[in-house]
């Protein structure tokens, strides 16, 4: 009894949570997405310094469906969307579970700007299907106005505002995530949606260098009462570029102690093909949470890593 | 030894040689970036409390204190007492030490005392009591599915949220790290 209990109280989050899967659904097949699924279980990963893999036996659970999803762009399918289940080892909180769900999605021809407008359009149209107008409330009773435009702060802005330091200075003291996550984060989101963009370029493994500004990525994160829900890049489609920054993130790994993954040859042989495109990664639960009012990602699956 | 990523509430520690239980406890990683593990450490022996944010390659000694088994006696103004059961000896906790601990305890029962040398600094609960349930509404039956809950007392006065199906004069099993409802037990 009382697991159907623990279970029958999440009724409303669950039912919340499948209201925005399928409006998330209808709002990229109206625009002519293509929903694609791509394998769970791959060989190779995206060597990043600081995402670990769990090991299916000796291929890996993905961190996210990126790659395959590239290798479709490149092959010429214009816009793409997967609701996917992604899985990070060593990530449980109160805003993490090791395995979790993403959104993405990629467009050809978009840049990381047309996909801030993107993600407004989703929300927006999301929160229009829940009946929500353009006010969400969170768990603790406060107001995000989803009016559009939303907040557009840059990294070094932001660093201005909120902190002593500069963002070079703080990745040259490897204090970059700290202070992100500590000073900064906490006030983004609140009272409207914030993007927080272009980052330093160590900090883009996989994004193109700004056109006008080479010693920033054309990268963002949406910020929405203070919790990081996506992350954006418009895409680098230089395969020596590519292969060279794969190297570095190696080199940090290895020096970390931690696995080294192998080279993703097919998706790096995929890249001189891929479009000028831009593409995002969303926290779905996440999304969700800010939906259903819930203040921890565990209220928001059915189940938890520890109840199973 | 313990890793950074065994960090968590109540989590004993020894840095520079003083024992240090972690009081509150934040995982934080931007996507993309390192794991962060956000504590606040108490000192046990003086009470100072300070912040600090450790990395997953950051490791820790286990705090080097002894548990003694030692019956709860009575509490006065601010004193808890406690008596060793075989040498009769009693020791005293005050409430800033026994902490939240008083919640999840009845006089006469076993509770293992900490100790750091001979200076007894605190109580190790187990990680769920049995208690009884002194206070709640009653059931109104098939309330079940609606994952309502209902607020219950237990004998030490602790209230919290409990199923509608539980009612007074049961034992129901508590987890005493999230301060949670488990399970009812049935005797």
């Amino acid at each position: 009894m009382d697991e159907q209990w623990r279970l029958a109280r999440k009724s409303e989050a669950l039912r919340i949570r499948s209201a925005v899967i399928q409006a998330v659904r209808l709002f990229f097949i109206d625009r002519d997405f293509l929903e694609v699924e791509t394998p769970l279980r791959i060989p190779e990963i995206a060597p990043e310094a600081h995402i670990e893999a769990p090991a299916s036996e000796n291929w890996y659970l993905q961190t996210s469906p990126e790659l395959c999803m590239k290798r479709l762009l490149a092959a010429g399918y214009p816009r793409l969307f997967q609701v996917a289940r992604c899985f990070r080892k060593n990530e449980r909180g109160q805003l993490h579970l090791p395995e979790f769900t993403m959104l993405e999605w990629y467009e050809k021809g978009a840049c990381y700007l047309d996909l801030m407008e993107r993600c407004e359009d989703l929300i927006g149209f999301i929160a229009e299907k829940l009946d929500r107008g353009d006010v969400l409330v969170t768990a603790e009773g406060r107001r995000i106005s989803l009016e559009k435009p939303w907040e557009r702060l840059s990294v070094t802005e932001a660093f201005r505002r909120y902190t002593s330091l500069t963002p070079e200075e703080a990745v040259a003291r490897d204090r970059f995530d700290e202070v992100i996550g500590f000073e900064i984060e906490p006030n983004l989101g609140r009272g409207r949606p914030t993007f927080l963009y272009d980052y330093p370029v160590s900090l883009g493994s996989l994004a193109r260098l700004k056109r006008d500004d080479l010693s920033v990525a054309e990268r963002f994160e949406l910020y929405l009462d203070g919790i990081e829900l996506a992350n954006a890049f418009s895409e680098l489609n230089d395969e020596v570029e590519q292969g060279r920054r794969f190297e570095k993130e190696q080199q940090r790994r290895s020096t970390a102690g931690v696995t080294v993954y192998r080279e993703p040859e097919r998706f790096l042989a995929a890249l001189p093909l891929l479009p000028d495109s831009a593409g995002i990664a969303l926290g779905l639960d996440r999304l969700v949470m800010l939906f259903a009012g819930s203040s921890r990602i565990d209220d928001v699956v059915a189940f938890t890593p520890e109840m199973l | 030894m313990y890793e950074a990523s065994d960090l968590r509430k109540n989590l004993k520690i020894q840095i520079d040689g003083e024992p240090y239980v972690v009081t509150d406890f934040q995982f934080v990683k931007p996507g993309k970036g390192q794991a962060l593990y956000r504590c606040k450490l108490k000192n046990m022996i003086t009470g100072s409390q300070f912040e600090r944010t450790f990395r997953s390659v950051d490791s820790f000694d286990e705090a080097d204190l002894q548990e003694k088994k030692m019956q709860y006696l009575y509490s006065e103004e601010n004193k808890y007492c406690f008596m060793d059961n075989e040498t009769f000896e009693q020791v005293y906790l005050t409430a800033g030490q026994v902490a939240e601990a008083a919640d999840f305890m009845v006089e006469n029962v076993d509770v293992d005392i900490l100790f750091f040398g001979d200076k007894p600094l605190g109580i190790t609960l187990p990680n769920f009591v049995d208690l009884t349930v002194t206070k709640a509404d009653p059931w109104v039956k098939g309330d079940t599915a609606a994952g309502n809950a209902k607020p219950v007392v237990v004998e030490t006065g602790y209230q919290l949220q409990a199923p509608p199906f539980v009612e007074e004069g049961e034992k129901i099993r508590i987890d005493t790290r999230t301060g949670q409802y488990v399970t009812r037990i049935k005797d």
